[in-house]
């Protein structure tokens, strides 16, 4: 841990349930949290770069997430797209002893 | 870390390098070190375009499919110019006839197939080697020989009038020399033609200039020294300095015979590809015999060395070859034509329909089995060609007016422009603006199937009526050899088989959940995409023992509404044949301004949308609503509309609304493969649109009911098929019901009814819906009712959340 980073409790792990995502808002920034069915744990921007849908709604299989807008595809894991050019934003996220959801920001 | 197990590969030419890509593509560097042997000192070049080499319009060097710079790149050893001489299967080795020896765990053999040389006197001198000017033609090394040799001889005789003999003379007149070929047959391309369309293609080739001998078993090869003329077994005999055999090919198969595999006319392989001796050889190619054919085209070639690398690299150990339906397109002498399945009818029962303008060139013969394509020749004018391979491909129904089978009548041509005329800057997806050039560019680039041009460039992605035009385009993009993706038969992409043996394997094992369908059918890897599918699937086969699993559900489905394009939702409560009265709307009306709803729409489905609700306030605007779901957000049962019908409309003749009310009640709810709209009228003026919904029904006089199933009014316009007339409103719900399960039943997931109804064709459904010619028709009901009896409404779950924070569109932070 640097000094530059900032570390968020944002709730429970039972706050999202398995498969599928939650949007948080973290201050100014939003951020979608995705607990996968083989208890991963991913954090990644909460707006689609294509038209701003809520890709926290989406559906997950893996490390792949879909927009629930027009089903533009993204790795998880790297950020990266799948179809179309442009990636997500990922951040640092980990659960914690006390099972609680921890979120790694730059300061 | 495992060890590499060796396979080695004997073959170095299209299917040999073939299935290594393919094997490549699985991963399977990882799996295998992979040895070959290349007969040929070269790289691996493509075969069929060897006479555009002789003819001159393409360098040798073009037509190299994979250098060798390729194999070292994927670690592969070559064993360049090494004819491999005998595979000893008991110590698992490969002998080179240079004494070369390969262990092996794996071993392709992918031989290949040499030219037949059929029995006729004086084909070599005393030493063995053959005549000067006496050429067979195949390899790359050929043609060189041929076309020096032919340069400023007089006349030249080619031996063999098929696609490759005709391609041989083609390739010599190109080379300044006169040219006849001498054909054993009765009429030329025996393979692909008929006797007529062959007698017309003769006419066609005589007047490019070329001789056309018919009927000439050729017996002796005439000079002494080198080749001066030919003996036919009439007696006949014609004066050549330069002979060419192309007279088909053998399979090379001794290698197979000498090691014990069985042989045939090739070396015998099972489903896998695997010789049926010996599990740990595989065969692939012109050298292998599925169900007692042989196949010498390449795209049959291409799906055996798929289903090899699947079952070779563990990725599917359940692919199989069910062999190739073969179509071809081909260009011979600038003459088109277009061959698919069989050229004669097999018994009485088969239905030929044909034209013939000799005058033109021009012979179009179909045959047809069970309204089916089975065989098909066009000769000179082939427009519909790219719509007949694709009917005879996937066995869909022809239309009952055979004429348009062979011509556009009437109507202007659907396309108004061909494919090659389309400018390059037409847009193609006018969902996603994709333009043809952009479809073009894709598959340069090396995506050669329409799923993948479509997956890259999301043409085809958003309404879907475009998909046809994409598929048909990359397939002229790739010169009529694109690659037909398996995944199209399958249910969903990340399972690998079809809906019927994915039911089987469902019911089979047991598996209620998706994630149990994934953990036993796809070794537990989950595909996002493939979810909602798989969970619409579920519901049907187990009704209320489906185990529900919210993450497999699209977001529509976990907050019962509909996603708009800013996060929030739209509201439609169900008002069943579009009846309401003043409370509701008072009540509709009170919810909006309690919510700030941001626009209230009539629909075109004769509903309430309450548009741009935010997601928190889901649930209590159900409450306040106190009116059950009208699924507008599902691949379910939507709903059905009516016009007035006998209560008030002086023309009505049925209850139109009291029905449409029935069917609501009846079939609320119902999950399916894609959405189903219905409509109710009550007389034939059909003010309700009935006859262009999935289903729909239209009272006409003395009491009865016409049913009307498969229309459609969206992204597709199609009329309707007529299933039946019943005579009563009973029967009506009935029949529909019944339909419904068996469109539930069979249709590939988000398959409209229009689609599912041509795909099937409706006799076969009439045949299984109303006459029940399959016995199934009281299961299909009871199935049906044991879904009806499981509904439940989905807006009741407004205070009993099914998941954490499910309404919750932004979880705030506490620090």
């Amino acid at each position: 841990m640097t000094d530059s980073a900032l570390e968020v409790v944002l709730g429970p792990l039972a706050s999202i349930p398995p498969g599928e995502g939650r949007a948080f808002a973290v201050g100014e920034k939003r951020v979608a949290i995705f607990r996968t069915r083989s208890e991963h744990i991913f954090a990644v921007q909460a707006e689609c770069p294509h038209k701003g849908g809520p890709l926290a709604d989406g559906l997950i299989g893996g490390t792949t997430l879909i927009c629930p807008l027009h089903a533009w595809k993204f790795d998880l894991s790297s950020g990266e797209a799948l179809m179309g050019s442009c990636g997500l934003s990922t951040f640092p996220v980990r659960v914690d002893d006390a099972s609680r959801i921890v979120l790694t920001l730059d300061r | 870390m495992q060890k590499k197990q060796n396979l080695v590969v004997i073959g170095n030419g299209m299917a040999g390098a073939r299935a290594v890509e393919e094997i490549l593509g699985r991963g399977g560097a990882a799996q295998f070190d992979i040895t070959m042997f290349g007969e040929e000192p070269y790289g691996n070049y493509n075969r069929i375009l060897l006479s555009n080499v002789l003819n001159g319009s393409q360098q040798s060097s073009e037509i190299f499919l994979n250098p060798l710079a390729w194999y070292r790149e994927n670690g592969i050893t070559l064993h360049l110019g090494v004819l491999a001489d005998s595979i000893l299967r008991k110590s698992k080795c490969v002998l080179g006839c240079d004494g070369t020896i390969e262990a092996y765990d794996k071993l392709i053999v992918a031989t290949g197939s040499r030219p037949y040389i059929p029995p006729i006197e004086g084909l070599t001198l005393e030493d063995g080697q053959y005549k000067p000017g006496l050429f067979v033609f195949r390899t790359l090394d050929d043609c060189r020989e041929i076309s020096e040799y032919a340069h400023g001889r007089g006349r030249v005789a080619v031996i063999g009038g098929g696609l490759l003999g005709l391609e041989a003379a083609r390739g010599l007149q190109n080379c300044g020399v006169e040219v006849d070929v001498i054909h054993r047959g009765p009429f030329l391309m025996g393979q692909q033609l008929d006797a007529p369309a062959g007698t017309i293609l003769k006419t066609s080739i005589e007047k490019l200039g070329i001789g056309v001998h018919l009927n000439k078993n050729t017996t002796r090869i005439l000079g002494d020294n080198r080749v001066s003329g030919l003996v036919f077994a009439d007696g006949g005999r014609l004066d050549y300095e330069m002979v060419v055999i192309a007279t088909g090919i053998t399979p090379n198969a001794e290698i197979g015979a000498r090691c014990g595999l069985t042989v045939e006319r090739a070396m015998v392989v099972d489903d896998q590809m695997r010789s049926i001796d010996d599990p740990d050889i595989y065969v692939v190619g012109e050298c292998a015999q599925h169900h007692g054919r042989v196949y010498g085209l390449v795209s049959p070639l291409w799906e055996q060395a798929k289903v090899l690398a699947e079952h070779i690299t563990g990725r599917n150990t359940n692919a199989a070859y069910q062999g190739s339906k073969v179509a071809t397109k081909l260009k011979v002498m600038g003459i088109e034509m277009a061959s698919l399945g069989v050229t004669e009818p097999e018994d009485e029962h088969d239905e030929i329909v044909q034209f013939t303008e000799p005058k033109k060139g021009t012979y179009k013969k179909l045959i047809i089995r069970d309204g089916r394509l089975v065989g098909g020749i066009l000769l000179g004018e082939i427009s519909k060609a790219a719509y007949l391979i694709q009917a005879f491909d996937r066995g869909t129904p022809l239309p009952e007016e055979r004429l348009t089978l062979l011509f556009d009548i009437g109507a202007p041509a659907k396309q108004a422009v061909t494919l090659e005329e389309l400018p390059a800057d037409a847009q193609v997806c006018n969902c996603n603006g994709v333009s043809k050039g952009a479809i073009v560019g894709c598959v340069k680039n090396g995506k050669r199937s329409a799923k993948a041009v479509m997956e890259t460039t999301r043409a085809g992605t958003g309404c879907g009526s475009c998909r046809s035009l994409v598929a048909d385009l990359v397939e002229w993009a790739c010169g009529g050899e694109a690659e037909q993706d398996p995944s199209i038969h399958y249910y969903v992409p990340g399972i690998p088989m079809t809906k019927p043996d994915l039911i089987r394997a469902c019911r089979e094992q047991n598996l209620k959940s998706v994630s149990a369908v994934f953990q036993a059918l796809a070794a537990g890897q989950e595909d996002a995409a493939s979810k909602p599918g798989l969970a619409s699937l579920l519901t049907t086969i187990w009704a209320s023992e489906y185990e529900d699993q919210r993450d497999a559900r699209f977001i529509n489905d976990r907050v019962h509404a509909n996603i708009q394009k800013d996060g929030t939702f739209s509201v439609i409560p169900q008002i069943p044949g579009g009846v309401t009265n003043a409370l509701q709307l008072r009540r509709i009306a009170d919810v909006a301004e309690k919510y700030n709803v941001p626009m209230v729409k009539l629909t075109g489905g004769q509903r309430i949308d309450l548009l741009g609700v935010k997601k928190e306030h889901l649930p209590d605007v159900w409450r306040d609503l106190d009116m059950p779901s009208g699924y507008a957000y599902a691949k379910r049962y939507r709903t059905c509309k009516s016009c007035v019908g006998t209560d008030y409309c002086r023309f009505g003749i049925g209850d139109s609304t009291s029905l449409a009310i029935r069917i609501e009640e009846r079939f609320q709810g119902i999950d399916s493969p894609a959405k189903l709209k219905l409509a109710i009228a009550g007389c034939p003026r059909n003010c309700s649109e009935a006859m262009v919904k999935d289903l729909g029904a239209v009272a006409v006089e003395g009491g009865k009911w016409e049913i009307y199933v498969g229309g459609a009014a969206g992204a597709h316009v199609r009329k309707g098929d007529l299933l039946c007339v019943v005579d009563n409103a009973g029967d009506v719900i009935q029949y529909m019901g019944r339909f419904i399960q068996y469109y539930r039943e069979n249709a590939k997931y988000l398959e409209r009814t229009y689609g599912f109804v041509e795909r099937i064709g409706i006799a076969k459904i009439r045949a299984v819906v109303v006459d029940d010619s399959e016995g199934i028709a009281s299961r299909l009901d009871e199935e049906l009712r044991k879904s009806v009896a499981a509904y439940r409404d989905p807006w009741k779950e407004a205070h009993m959340p099914a998941t954490p924070n499910q309404f919750a569109s932004l979880l705030p932070v506490i620090q």
